[in-house]
Formats: structure tokens, sequence, C-alpha cells
């Protein structure tokens, strides 16, 4: 099993969603985050004072798949996620140990 | 049974006429005074100060708070709401004796009013102030209340994200007492401002520059923020700015049409000359600032539009359209230039910009009007433009320098003072994790 974090463009988190439905993932879990890789921030003015944001607004995307699923999950949330412009995001997988369902106690394959 | 009628009736139509004839003789011996109260003035006036203290509570609260870091949002409504509940109680207790009453000695009442009304032990139900003849004392009391109440308030502009709540309460109060209650009798308590001949119909320098002035000396005194300049101190939401200043620009028809005392000819002027200045201030600093900045931002409309009510205050009841409309059209552009580029070439740290929107905003809005007072809207003032006046603007300066340096000089004082005892700032520790969970024991949760 492997969990699947991708970071990509808030107003991408719809399209990513119904791909990732499609090819059978089931759940996930989303959190709004900031960060930067090489898309630069911006300059905010206020009466004169200038700050340079460093952070942009992403959005993150965990998701737990069995080892078979992987390729076909990378593959759904890249196609959907990408734009060609700098600061579409990256794709982390981790190994997975456990999981378990909380209202059954299902284990591993059968939680997911 | 018919005899005992008929003399009822008749002893009755006599004692009648004896009391038409007594009555009539005594209108001529002591008539009770006519009841000079005006219920369309005092409804309004109710009205007007109601709409006041909605500038402080919430209007400036939300309109500061919106400006500074989340980690100082609370501190920073905390301190118009303490303003609100400290002045309060002490213009009760002495502020409006010594600011609107009289002194008995001739000599002192230049300078400051009375302690007769202390406690207010002599405002009784049917009292009534000569400074406003139709309405109750109360009403009047309550009025100037709310303006002794937003013009401390207004100097937390300057001193946002580091001072002591302790040391701002008490700021507050002695501000209060020795800089805004004399200032406010020489300028409308019969005091030498008056005498004299000074226009500020709403307080373009007892408010303004009175407070504007404080917040640059407190912003040198207290110095600047740690980190300004490096870290991150954009405003954390200006949502809610924008919904203060609307509450300030709302409510300033109760400071500016309220000033009239009166609901009638004046209030109406002064009303309209407030919303026409106001726009006109709004959009020439956006112009402004598109101009130069290339962007028109939303802190820049609402600062205009604020710059512009605080330019209109002074002249409000005694300018037509037309000077309303210059008045804001200048008060936009100025502002703009003494809030950004004045303040970034000096590099004083006024936060919010108190010194460079109150305080130019004040002056300058004293100074035109000078200019544009028209005896054609106001009988007791002549200006120069249309009256040929030349010599009004000369005690408008009077005005503006007397307030200027007694202010200046008096804040430093009373600052220093507070500074020797109980100290002014809060530690960098406290400055830099927040003033909300340190000083008040609270967050905003996300």
């Amino acid at each position: 099993m492997k969990l699947i974090t991708a970071i990509i463009k808030p107003f991408k988190l719809d399209e990513v969603r119904e791909a990732l439905s499609a090819i059978g993932v089931e759940g996930m879990t989303v959190t709004e985050v900031k960060g930067y890789g090489r898309q630069k921030g911006h300059t905010e003015v206020y009466r004169g004072a200038e700050y340079n944001v460093a952070f942009l607004p992403k959005t993150k995307i965990e998701v737990a798949v069995r080892a078979e699923l992987v390729e076909a999950a990378l593959e759904a949330i890249i196609t959907t996620a990408k734009t060609g412009k700098i600061g579409d995001g990256k794709i982390f997988v981790t190994p997975l140990d456990q999981v378990v369902r909380i209202r059954t106690g299902e284990a591993d394959a059968n939680a997911l | 049974m018919r005899l005992t009628n008929l003399k009822r009736l008749g002893l009755g139509a006599a004692a009648g006429l004896t009391a038409l004839f007594a009555m009539s003789g005594a209108a001529f011996a002591a008539a009770p005074p006519p009841d000079p109260l005006n219920s369309g003035d005092t409804a309004w006036m109710i009205t007007s100060s109601a709409l006041v203290l909605l500038m402080t509570i919430p209007g400036l609260a939300l309109f500061y708070a919106g400006m500074v870091r989340k980690k100082n949002v609370l501190a920073t409504m905390a301190q118009s709401f303490g303003a609100t509940g400290i002045i309060t109680v002490l213009w009760m207790i002495i502020g409006y004796s010594v600011a609107f009453t009289n002194n008995p000695d001739k000599n002192l009442q230049q300078f400051i009013g009375g302690f007769d009304y202390f406690m207010l032990g002599k405002m009784t139900l049917k009292s009534i102030n000569p400074l406003a003849g139709t309405i109750p004392e109360s009403v009047y009391m309550f009025f100037q209340m709310t303006f002794a109440i937003i013009t401390p308030a207004l100097i937390a502009g300057a001193l946002a994200d580091r001072m002591k709540f302790s040391a701002f309460m008490w700021f507050m109060s002695l501000w209060l007492l020795f800089i805004y209650c004399p200032i406010a009798h020489w300028v409308w308590g019969n005091g030498w401002l008056g005498t004299l001949g000074a226009l500020d119909y709403a307080g373009g320098t007892v408010v303004h520059l009175n407070a504007g002035t404080a917040g640059l000396v407190t912003a040198l005194v207290l110095g600047k923020r740690v980190g300004l300049g490096q870290e991150n101190m954009a405003p954390h939401n200006l949502v809610l700015s924008v919904i203060g200043a609307s509450l300030l620009w709302v409510g300033w028809f109760g400071f500016n049409a309220g000033s009239a005392t009166t609901a009638g000819y004046n209030a109406g002027m002064a009303a309209a000359a407030t919303q026409i200045a106001t726009a006109g201030a709004s959009m020439s600093w956006m112009i402004v600032e598109w101009l130069i900045a290339k962007k028109p931002s939303v802190l820049g409309m609402i600062s205009g539009a604020v710059a512009g009510l605080v330019a209109i205050t002074p002249a409000s009841g005694f300018v037509n359209a037309q000077g309303a409309l210059w008045i804001g059209l200048a008060a936009g552009a100025v502002c703009y230039f003494s809030s950004v580029w004045v303040k970034k070439w000096i590099g004083y740290d006024d936060a919010l910009d108190c010194w460079g929107v109150h305080g130019v905003g004040g002056a300058l809005g004293a100074m035109l009007t000078g200019v544009f007072a028209s005896n054609a809207i106001n009988s007791s003032a002549k200006g120069w433009l249309i009256d040929g006046n030349i010599g009004q603007l000369t005690i408008q300066f009077y005005d503006v320098a007397a307030v200027f340096l007694y202010c200046g000089i008096g804040t430093f004082i009373i600052l220093k003072l507070i500074d020797l005892v109980i100290g002014l700032r809060v530690s960098k520790d406290v400055e830099v994790e927040g003033l909300d969970i340190n000083l008040h024991g609270e967050t905003v949760h996300d």
C-alpha cells in the first residue's frame, strides 16, 4: 500500500477528485496549504508599504491506494492537475505500513 | 333644585370670568416661559449621538483591526472599546464640566471651563446648555461625549501593535482631561479660539488635527515596531476595514450634520457637503494611486474616503456643494502623499496613518475652511474666496498652530510620565508573539 501526497493548484481540485474517482480511488483527505517551488510569490502594496509574499496558496491531497493502483493514480493526477505553467505542483509517494477502517476494524487492503 | 343649579352656574361663571381677568393680569406680570425645547432638534441630536458612537464602536475598531496582523486584532479592538468605557465615565465626572460649562473667572474662561458640573450634579431633567438652546442638556452632554470618545481613540492608529493596555488606558484618560477638554473649550466652549473667530464646525482641529498630532508624537516616542521593513505586516483582513470605514462614513453624518445642534437648513447642507467631499476624496486618492502605483487598492479607496471625511469636518457647516467638492478632491490627493510618501521619507512608524490622514487632513480642512466658508451658507462665517475675508485664513492658522503646539507638547509630557511610572511599550517577546494572547489572554481562532 502507498500513500500518495499531491500538492496541486487549488482550482484543480475538483478535476483531480473526479479523475481519481473514475479509476476507483474512493477516499481522500484535502488540506489548504501554502508553499512555493520555482514559482515566485507576489508583491502586495498597502499604502506604500511593500510586502513580498513568497508563499502561494496550494491544495494538498492525500490518498491511500493499493500498490497496483499507484501508476493509474499518478497518471490521473498528472493529467488533470497539469497546466504547463510553473507552480503546477509535485506528487510524493510513500510506503504505508498499515491502514484500519475505524468503524469496522477492517485492515489493510480491506480498508482501502 | 333648579335654583341651586342656577346659582352654581352663576357662581361658576363669575369665578371663571374672575380667573380670566386674573390670568390676563398675571400674563403681563410673570407668564411661565415657553419651553425652548424643539422636539425635531432633540430627536435629531439623540440620533446623531448614537451615530457618532457607532463611529467608534465598531466603526473605528473594525477599521483599525482589519489593518493589523491577526495576532493583534483583539487588542486593537480593545483599544476602541476600552477608550469608549473610560472616557464616558471621565466625561461624566468632570470632562463635560471643564469643556462646555463656563468658568466663573473671566480670564480663566478663555482657557478652561468650570467645575460646577462635577458628576453632572447640576444637570437636571430640564436643564439646557446655552450652546445648544433647543435641546436638553442631557442630549448635548451625550453628543459631546461621543466626540470626546472618538478623538483619543483615533490615536490608537499610531501606536498599534506595541503599547501596553494599561499604559493605553492611562494615556486615554490623561489625554482626555488635559488635552482634549481644554482644546474643546478653546474652540467650542466660549474659549479664546472661538472668541477669536476660528471656524471649526465639527472638529477638524479639535478632533482630527488634535488626534493626529498626538499620533505623530506617540509614534515618535514609542519607536518603530519590531521587524518593520523585514516582517510581513500586511493587513490581515481588509474586509473588516471596509466595514469599519463604511460605518465611519455613515456615522459621520451624526458627526458633521449633528454639529448643527439643530435639525434644519444647516444640518442638511452639512450632510450634503459631507457626502460630496468624502466621495471626492475617495476618488482622488484612488486616481492618484492608480497613476503612481498602477493599481487602485481597496485600502486606498477607503483611506481616501476617511481623508475626505476628516477634511470636510471643520468646513461642513460653512461651505456650499462646490466648496465641499474641492475640499474632498484636495484631501484625497494630499493625504495620499502624506501617508505614503512623507512617511517613507521621514521614516516614523505611524502604523495606521493617524497623522497622515487625521493630522494632515484636519489641518488642510481647517485652512480650506477659511478659503471656502460662505456667509450665504452660515451667517456666522465669512471666508476668503466668496466673501473676500482673507483675514479668516490667519485666524484658521492660529487655530491650527495652537492645537498643534499645545497637543504636541502636552502629549509628549503625558507619554513620558506614563513611561516613567508603568512603561509604555510591551517587551519585545510580547510584541513578537502578539498582543491578543499576552495582554488579553484571548485569540481569534481560524
